[in-house]
């Protein structure tokens, strides 16, 4: 392979002035995960939100629930993002969508936000899966003691099914910082978007990719060792998993 | 907001859309599901064999491929490629490999790397006197193989497959980053040289919608059937 390898190109200043290419690449990852944590933020939350939907009694609630999944699920996250960035401003009122274009950092919220809705589908089914996973009994007893419905949910089932969907949790939100990079397409320079700039600039293609898939591997490894230690910390006692 | 919308856009573009965007996508979905399905079938029996080296190679590859952003596994296989045609052929230059070529090796690599995983779990979920009779019947490891346990573990897990080649058929999307004319990248260019970015982004979002919707409705149905055979 008569590839011009050149290590050393790390510590050469880039072209935008602000320090070394490393620093542009760090920079890079910063981002990514800043997008990441805001994005599993509202995946969580909103995940949960419908996830404890689909479980309850209520019609209504399972069928918002079940739209909601598919709605999120049946479109490339890309094509999400297309809409949230492109044609969301178009089709609101004039005004709403003036201010939606001129907000600054729009990439970045937009990313953020279509990511964590984009991912909210996955928590809540994962979330559906654990407290479907309870034995019903748990459910019953929660009533026979007087809990409300929601007392039920926020002292008995959640704790638990969480608790039990840790594990593919932990794959999720893995997911979630992999599918940062997607928002390349909408201009928002995260850690392979950094990768791709450096390797236009430089021309150094395999120097700038392999720094970029060193750092998500190292990243890789500080969630997943992360999460084993709060799996420990959290482990139900008289569960497989429990001390 | 839909008062200006131009449906004669979207109706202009169809034939662009569909002969062009349409197949590209599909076929790459096809192949690369095939593909994928063969090297990651592979990787499962390699992870699955006694021998611990082939077993830790597999491995690695596929802790590797799951830990990347697809995006950056597409950029590496686009710059990669043709210096491997390169090394592989002697020539004195990279080898230009076409769009299709480039995104087609990514994506069988990289989808390769999920549905050995699938299979990996559809093998182990067939119980051990299955392989144990078969030898007693005096079938090779091959044999075995190709005759007992596959055809089983396919079928415990075409569901999840067909999920996955779901999954597969959005992801091919992001080819985009190369501007490759996919389905979305026909969508794209269209708006882009009409102006018309919110007919376009509806329609491609609509149509990605029909077809996967379609797709899960099918594998739920599936699932119900295999669920009463089982």
């Amino acid at each position: 392979m008569n590839y011009n390898w050149n290590w050393g190109i790390f510590f050469q200043p880039n072209p935008m002035g602000t320090g070394t290419y490393l620093d542009m690449l760090l920079s890079g990852l910063v981002l990514t995960l800043e997008t990441a944590v805001l994005a599993w933020i509202i995946a969580l939350i909103t995940g949960s939100i419908v996830g404890v939907m689909r479980t309850l009694p209520s019609k209504g609630a399972y069928w918002f629930g079940f739209c909601y999944v598919e709605f999120f699920r049946n479109m490339p996250l890309l094509v999400q993002l297309f809409l949230w960035f492109f044609v969301l401003p178009e089709i609101l009122p004039k005004a709403a969508g003036l201010w939606l274009k001129q907000l600054p950092n729009a990439p970045f919220w937009t990313a953020a936000i279509g990511i964590g809705l984009f991912m909210s589908a996955r928590v809540a089914v994962q979330l559906q899966a654990g407290i479907g996973s309870l034995p019903r009994g748990q459910k019953m007893a929660a009533t026979a003691l007087g809990l409300t419905t929601v007392q039920g949910y926020r002292y008995v089932l959640l704790p638990m099914a969480f608790r039990i969907i840790l594990p593919p949790l932990t794959s999720e939100f893995l997911n979630t910082i992999k599918n940062t990079a997607v928002a390349i397409t909408i201009g928002l320079l995260e850690l392979t978007g950094q990768a791709r700039s450096m390797q236009e600039f430089s021309f150094q293609v395999f120097e700038a990719f392999t720094a970029a898939t060193i750092l998500y591997l190292l990243v890789n490894a500080v969630v997943v060792t992360g999460m084993r230690f709060l799996e420990r910390w959290v482990a139900i006692p008289g569960y497989i998993t429990g001390k | 907001m839909l008062g200006n919308f131009d449906f004669d856009v979207i109706r202009r573009a169809l034939p662009y859309l569909f002969y062009e965007g349409m197949t590209f996508t599909l076929t790459l979905t096809a192949l690369a599901a095939f593909g994928g399905l063969v090297f990651g079938t592979a990787l499962a029996l390699m992870r699955l064999s006694g021998l611990k080296l082939l077993g830790r190679i597999a491995g690695i590859y596929v802790d590797f491929m799951r830990s990347l952003p697809l995006v950056l596994v597409i950029f590496w296989f686009y710059f990669l490629v043709p210096y491997i045609g390169q090394w592989l052929t002697g020539a004195s230059r990279p080898i230009s490999v076409g769009a299709f070529a480039s995104s087609l090796i990514t994506f069988i690599m990289f989808e390769a790397a999920y549905f050995s995983e699938i299979m990996r779990a559809g093998i182990q979920s067939i119980s051990r006197g299955q392989p144990a009779a078969a030898s007693a019947l005096g079938l090779t490891y091959a044999q075995t193989m190709r005759y007992v346990v596959l055809p089983q573990a396919f079928r415990n897990m075409l569901p999840v497959l067909i999920t996955q080649t779901i999954v597969l058929f959005q992801d091919t999307s992001l080819v985009y980053v190369l501007s490759i004319t996919d389905f979305l990248g026909a969508a794209s260019k269209v708006a882009q040289r009409d102006g018309r970015l919110v007919e376009m982004y509806l329609f491609a979002a609509v149509v990605y919608f029909t077809i996967s919707c379609i797709a899960s409705f099918g594998v739920r149905r599936l699932q119900a059937r295999i669920a009463i055979i089982r």
